[in-house]
């Protein structure tokens, strides 16, 4: 009953705020930093057979990344003369402050969310395109036409895979019938499987299709290949972000981990059941939840990244014809599968 | 009110070939859009730019991400190797020729060694003859398969390029074993090669052989049979046989035009080439896919090469009898060779000196990159590079 001590706590609105934000400060450059070190750094190694960096901090160069971030913060902070100083300077914090915004609403446990909104699914996808503007932001303030192409690429391909995003989760929320985050886990560790209700009702075996739809379009909001055209390191060498140094780059970098680790732990609790461990409930939920979402989340995020490092990168064109002739009609006819099941059930 | 009516930077049409009109109609349709000004962008690509691995600046119009016009701008590298020559002895020249295509150094040896010996009327033994033979290949394997990995890293995959990178440190490590250069061997002599092969390379030879089988395996499961390559690739900067051949196209780029042309069997006979019997790959596509197809066989083909030189490797001296002072008698000649990047000819005049008169190279970078202006004419941004990575240039070849 440890965590009953502790959760009993009597602390005050203000206080609770400021932990809280705290924890969420915490918790997006820290994942940023666990998915850049795992699969960046380790698994990216292993696939291309190179060791990657191993010698700082002893074992297998973990203190490499922190490394590599304090040197960022030493980096002359260069900024073009032609560019729109303001703009320039607050779109590397837009595009943070997005990822910011989803985790608020991602549950960790039965008590552990800063705000279960009850459109929680609703507001995670609505702030998690605001990083657009921040990348469109950057790339019009950074006077260079290789940053230009990359925010107008972005942006035509955020908003083509806003849709797809939208309606791989329709069929989630029309299983769980609500919109709360945490309502969707309740409804997947409270759930049976043909009446076997031994491990809850996870939604990835009902909504397979919808968890593929969801990885792929959340592929193309992160600008991870096969859709990282906006970066594309041998086209627009690193587009958007191709003026930006030292720490606004490292803005940026965190802001593309973040975000991973962010649609991870979102894909996580939308289909394999966020915090619950079947069988587990109560006080013990509330101090083990955090890592069974912990690794529910690396499992996701290795699924990205292993896509990532292996495919080629798909042109423009091509893109948008994925988008609006296929993972469109897919997500569609998923709806309606699942509707009509939901009514038949 | 468009740019387009005054004058543009386009360069000119090539006579005698009437320029695709389909290419042309982007210009058409920017007309329509009266009220707003949608002026064609000019994006500087290069001198400093990874596609063009090296100092190759493009100066390239564009409407939207579509190519209006493609200028190739050259000479940021340029060396002036063509007239340095004429201030070396002959055996120094190699030392310049050797940085002309640096990826495969060894094989700019050969014509140009070749020429001299042919004007003095040397012939090297048969077993340096064979040595060459399977270091020209070696390069051409080495070369072959940057290029398998680095056209992935092009395309947007990042791993092939380390898989290239891996396996062609085994090529260059043979190549160090034999020469003691990884990049510039600088081994032949006139009439020979300077050392004979060490104890057991060519057991290590034929090992690395299969390393190299079994990479052409790997990069045509990872990168030819991947959906995505396929979809970027296939039809992506068509280079139609005549028209390829009459910018001056060669090597494997012509080849996978489906034109069967290879200086190895078809041109005058060189090193131990015609001993060998090995099959020259074309394809019918002639587009960017069609090219990576056509390297991944070579490389294959050239590692048989390897093998059957390895079996057939006679004894013998490697050095022929030559003057402690080489003296190349008066006259002048033309050898060219298949070089991994595609015809290399050196036109060597000589007065009798201890030096080369002149010297005219000829590359096959240079030529290869002539057809781009046409051949980028209406792709996309992104279609740039994947043809510049297809067609596969040196930027010291085409410099010099």
């Amino acid at each position: 009953m440890i965590g009953h001590a502790v959760l009993a706590l009597e602390v005050g609105w203000g206080t609770t705020m400021v932990i809280k934000t705290l924890i969420i400060l915490m918790v997006i450059p820290l994942g940023a930093l666990i998915l850049g070190y795992t699969f960046l750094l380790k698994m990216m190694s292993h696939m291309q057979s190179r060791l990657g960096p191993m010698d700082p901090g002893g074992f297998h160069g973990w203190f490499q990344l922190v490394g590599d971030g304090l040197k960022f913060l030493q980096k002359e902070d260069i900024m073009p003369n032609q560019a729109d100083r303001r703009v320039f300077a607050a779109a590397p914090a837009v595009v943070v402050l997005s990822t910011f915004l989803v985790f608020a609403v991602i549950p960790m446990g039965p008590d552990l969310v800063v705000k279960d909104l009850d459109v929680g699914v609703f507001y995670a996808l609505a702030v998690s395109s605001l990083s657009v503007i921040g990348v469109l932001m950057a790339g019009w303030a950074s006077a260079n036409k290789f940053a230009l192409l990359g925010a107008l690429r972005a942006a035509a391909q955020l908003i083509a895979y806003e849709l797809p995003l939208i309606l791989a989760v329709v069929g989630v929320v029309m299983q769980a019938g609500t919109m709360s985050l945490q309502g969707i886990v309740y409804a997947q560790r409270d759930g049976s499987i043909f009446g076997w209700s031994g491990m809850g009702n996870p939604f990835i075996f009902t909504q397979f299709v919808g968890f593929a739809l969801f990885l792929v379009a959340a592929q193309a909001e992160l600008t991870q290949t096969p859709f990282d055209m906006p970066v594309a390191e041998s086209e627009l060498v690193s587009g958007y972000m191709v003026e930006y140094t030292g720490f606004r780059f490292l803005f940026f970098f965190i802001g593309e981990f973040g975000t991973a680790f962010a649609f991870a732990a979102l894909a996580a609790t939308l289909f394999l059941g966020g915090w619950s461990i079947p069988g587990v409930t109560g006080d013990w939920a509330n101090i083990l939840g955090p890592f069974a979402l912990f690794a529910k989340l690396m499992f996701v995020a290795f699924l990205m990244f292993w896509v990532r490092f292996t495919y080629p990168r798909l042109r423009e064109d091509q893109l948008q014809a994925l988008a609006w002739k296929v993972l469109i009609p897919i997500g569609l006819l998923n709806i309606l599968v699942t509707g009509a099941l939901k009514v038949a059930f | 009110m468009s740019t387009t009516e005054t004058g543009t930077t386009e360069t000119p049409a090539t006579p005698g070939f009437v320029l695709d009109p389909v290419a042309l109609t982007p210009l058409a349709d920017a007309r329509v859009n009266v009220e707003l000004d949608t002026g064609d962008m000019i994006l500087n690509l290069g001198p400093q730019h990874p596609a063009t691995h090296g100092t190759l600046r493009l100066v390239v119009r564009l409407d939207g991400e579509r190519v209006v016009a493609a200028d190739p701008v050259i000479g940021y590298m340029h060396r002036g190797y063509e007239k340095l020559s004429e201030f070396r002895t002959y055996p120094q020249v190699t030392t310049l020729i050797n940085r002309i295509d640096w990826l495969s150094s060894f094989a700019n040896e050969v014509p140009f060694l070749e020429a001299a010996e042919k004007l003095m009327g040397v012939e090297a033994p048969p077993r340096a003859k064979y040595i060459r033979t399977i270091l020209t290949e070696l390069s051409r394997i080495a070369t072959f398969l940057l290029f398998l990995g680095e056209m992935g890293l092009q395309v947007g995959a990042l791993t092939p390029a380390f898989y290239g990178f891996r396996d062609r440190e085994h090529i260059l490590n043979l190549i160090e074993a034999v020469t003691g250069g990884r990049f510039h061997p600088n081994f032949n002599r006139i009439g020979g090669v300077k050392d004979d092969l060490p104890w057991g390379w060519l057991g290590e030879c034929r090992s690395a052989m299969k390393i190299v089988f079994d990479a052409c395996d790997v990069f045509e499961d990872l990168v030819l049979g991947n959906e995505i390559f396929a979809a970027r690739c296939k039809g992506v900067g068509i280079i139609p046989a005549e028209l390829g051949a009459a910018y001056g196209v060669s090597g494997s780029n012509l080849r996978a035009s489906g034109v069967d042309w290879d200086l190895r069997r078809d041109g005058e006979p060189y090193l131990a080439y015609p001993d060998l019997d090995f099959k020259v790959w074309t394809h019918p596509d002639g587009d960017s896919f069609a090219r990576y197809w056509v390297r991944l066989q070579e490389t294959r083909e050239s590692a048989r090469m390897v093998l059957q030189c390895l079996d057939a490797m006679p004894a013998g001296a490697v050095m022929a009898k030559v003057p402690r002072i080489i003296k190349v008698p008066e006259g002048e000649i033309w050898v060219e060779t298949e070089n991994p990047l595609g015809q290399m000819g050196y036109y060597v005049v000589s007065k009798g000196a201890t030096g080369p008169f002149r010297v005219k190279i000829r590359s096959a970078s240079f030529s290869n990159v002539s057809i781009l202006p046409w051949l980028l004419r209406g792709v996309f941004v992104p279609d740039i590079i994947t043809i510049l990575a297809g067609l596969y240039f040196i930027l010291g070849d085409i410099d010099r």
